[in-house]
């Protein structure tokens, strides 16, 4: 145990010095992180106002909310494994990570984690920021924000493990944008990116419930604007751990598959 | 009693299955719906064994199958057929305990994080193989010293010369001190100096480590000074294993003699094959038993200002070996 974490301590300090050697991109990244959201806020609320009330329980100042806490979220589950993947796999950089006696996914959660605590001063300014422009109707518990931390975590848990393992799809084929471009799409839908899930038509909201998407971005945010009843709560917590559960057990199998393909071809 | 090989390889094989597509719009469309694989044996049914602490060369051209090897010696690739074991180990198992003891140097960007500086990657791997902080200090100072890596462990990685990284990656390499390292070129791209500077790297280390060593390079001067034991394989067949001195006696039935005239106008073809001639500095190869007799007849005949006689470089020897298995 004490082996591993000084791998993600080291790998920590080293994410974060590759980070700081990229300041433009860092920045480019992060203003596309702040703009998405910031575009369906002024999308929603402009449809909500324009309807004269609130779409889906919504109001024009709970939409902000939504998304400010969304942008959040967003900001600490997101991960780009899929193109580090892609890249290492092009680049023939993975026999370097396969001849390490450690399993590969320790560095890249460390690395993710590590362009995390980078970034986030900024979000969280960005955050306040669009909070003094849009006024957003924030009614947050302290039950809920304890809540939220526990959510938090097991979203961004869930969504590291389903990525990480959609990601090992560049051990297959060397078309791997086009998953990921799928992927994108299901996450940007079912997760309660592009709307909060009850403004989707009621089929819709049931696929998204069936999926993971919703517990890796939309439940915390659900959560935290006390949008949903105890039952429900518990009930998201339960989806997240058998979500994660099923991730990880899929993630070992499907690791193991794709190790055995990359050392029969030999990419 | 014999010690038991720290790698022990026989009847290797890995054939590689491609896909093949004749070139052409036609040729595209159908290969949406069949595509037709051949089978590519890149190692076809070798075997050697390696002592615990010597230096081998692994020789052959473009394609002969080395790097699969290496690979399949390191647990990267899965071998088709054959058995394979290293310091006792299955190595496409990948065991922790088999990884922490052997080391694969390929190619310039392995080990290092590109954004950098090489020291932070050397930390790194100390995490990685969880190495006692003060035996990691030791070999680092070590590598340091030997490597001259001082003025580029603050550096980022990215601003390195060619040569600076590869003394770089091989440090990353051999911090947890592998007992068995794998070079596959380590010297490919380098100067003269540097290339000086890493052999001389490699055969220390082996010495103070009792390390096992297998090496692939081009540059014969690599070999000839790192290895007594050349292995050659051709097409993924064995083609030579044993002492390099006898590799150049059994492959080479000829001698070079390089004759300098006044210019290159005589015609010597009688007196053995014309290799090339320059400014009248003309190189003949001749049957080793004649290389007395023609050298007399030359002197004798032609106004020689200059006439040495030596083996072909090893360089040839190789090819030799190549071109004689290709007829």
């Amino acid at each position: 145990m004490r082996g591993l974490a000084e791998i993600y301590l080291q790998q920590f300090k080293t994410g974060v010095a590759s980070m700081l050697q990229y300041r433009a991109t860092l920045v480019i990244w992060l203003i596309g992180n702040i703009l998405e959201p910031l575009i369906y806020l002024v999308v929603w609320s402009t449809v909500s106002r324009s309807t004269g009330g609130s779409i889906g329980g919504y109001e024009a100042r709970d939409f902000a909310a939504y998304y400010i806490v969304l942008m959040l979220v967003n900001q600490v589950t997101f991960t780009w494994v899929m193109y580090e993947f892609e890249y290492r796999i092009r680049e023939g950089l993975f026999s370097a990570v396969l001849l390490h006696p450690v399993h590969p996914i320790h560095a890249d959660i460390a690395e993710n984690l590590s362009s995390k605590v980078v970034s986030l001063p900024f979000v969280v300014a960005a955050a306040a920021g669009l909070s003094a422009i849009f006024h957003p109707a924030f009614n947050i518990t302290l039950s809920m924000a304890a809540a939220f931390v526990p959510a938090l975590v097991l979203a961004f848990l869930v969504r590291f493990l389903v990525d990480w393992t959609v990601a090992l799809a560049a051990f297959w084929t060397t078309r791997v944008s086009a998953i990921n471009q799928i992927h994108f799409m299901a996450v940007l839908f079912f997760s309660g990116q592009i709307a909060p899930l009850t403004v989707l038509p009621r089929p819709l909201q049931v696929v998204a419930t069936i999926l993971p998407f919703r517990w890796m971005i939309g439940f915390p945010v659900e959560l935290v604007l006390g949008r949903l009843t105890p039952a429900q709560v518990l009930t998201g917590f339960a989806a997240q751990a058998a979500w994660l559960g099923a991730a990880a057990v899929v993630l070992r199998f499907a690791w193991r598959v794709s190790v055995k393909k990359y050392s029969a071809v030999g990419a | 009693m014999e010690t038991a090989p720290a790698i022990r390889v026989r009847d290797l094989k890995k054939t590689y299955l491609v896909s093949e597509r004749e070139p052409g719009l036609r040729a595209a469309l159908a290969s949406l719906v069949r595509r037709p694989k051949s089978e590519v044996r890149a190692v076809d049914g070798i075997s050697f064994d390696l002592a615990p602490g010597e230096i081998v060369g692994f020789l052959g051209p473009n394609g002969a199958g080395k790097t699969t090897t290496l690979k399949m010696l390191s647990g990267l690739l899965h071998p088709t057929a054959g058995e394979l074991s290293v310091v006792s180990y299955v190595p496409w198992k990948r065991d922790k305990a088999f990884l922490r003891q052997i080391t694969l140097v390929m190619g310039q960007r392995n080990q290092l994080v590109w954004d950098i500086p090489a020291a932070d990657s050397f930390e790194l791997n100390r995490a990685i193989y969880r190495l006692p902080p003060a035996d990691f200090r030791r070999t680092l100072d070590e590598l340091i010293a030997l490597l001259e890596l001082e003025p580029l462990l603050t550096k980022p990685v990215r601003n390195l010369s060619l040569g600076e990284r590869m003394k770089c990656e091989i440090a990353a390499a051999l911090l947890h001190r592998p007992g068995v390292v794998f070079l596959d070129e380590p010297t490919i791209g380098l100067d003269v100096t540097m290339q000086r500077r890493i052999r001389a790297f490699i055969a220390d280390y082996n010495r103070r480590n009792g390390a096992t060593v297998l090496l692939t390079s081009h540059y014969m001067a690599d070999v000839e000074a790192l290895c007594k034991r050349v292995i050659v394989i051709h097409q993924g067949k064995l083609l030579f294993d044993g002492e390099l001195a006898s590799l150049v006696q059994r492959f080479t039935a000829h001698k070079t003699i390089v004759v300098q005239l006044k210019d290159c106008a005589a015609d010597l073809r009688a007196y053995g094959e014309v290799v090339s001639c320059e400014d009248g500095r003309l190189t003949l190869r001749v049957p080793k038993t004649e290389t007395a007799r023609v050298t007399a007849q030359l002197l004798a005949d032609l106004p020689v200002i200059d006439l040495t006689v030596a083996d072909p470089p090893i360089e040839e020897v190789i090819e030799r070996v190549f071109a004689q298995e290709a007829a």
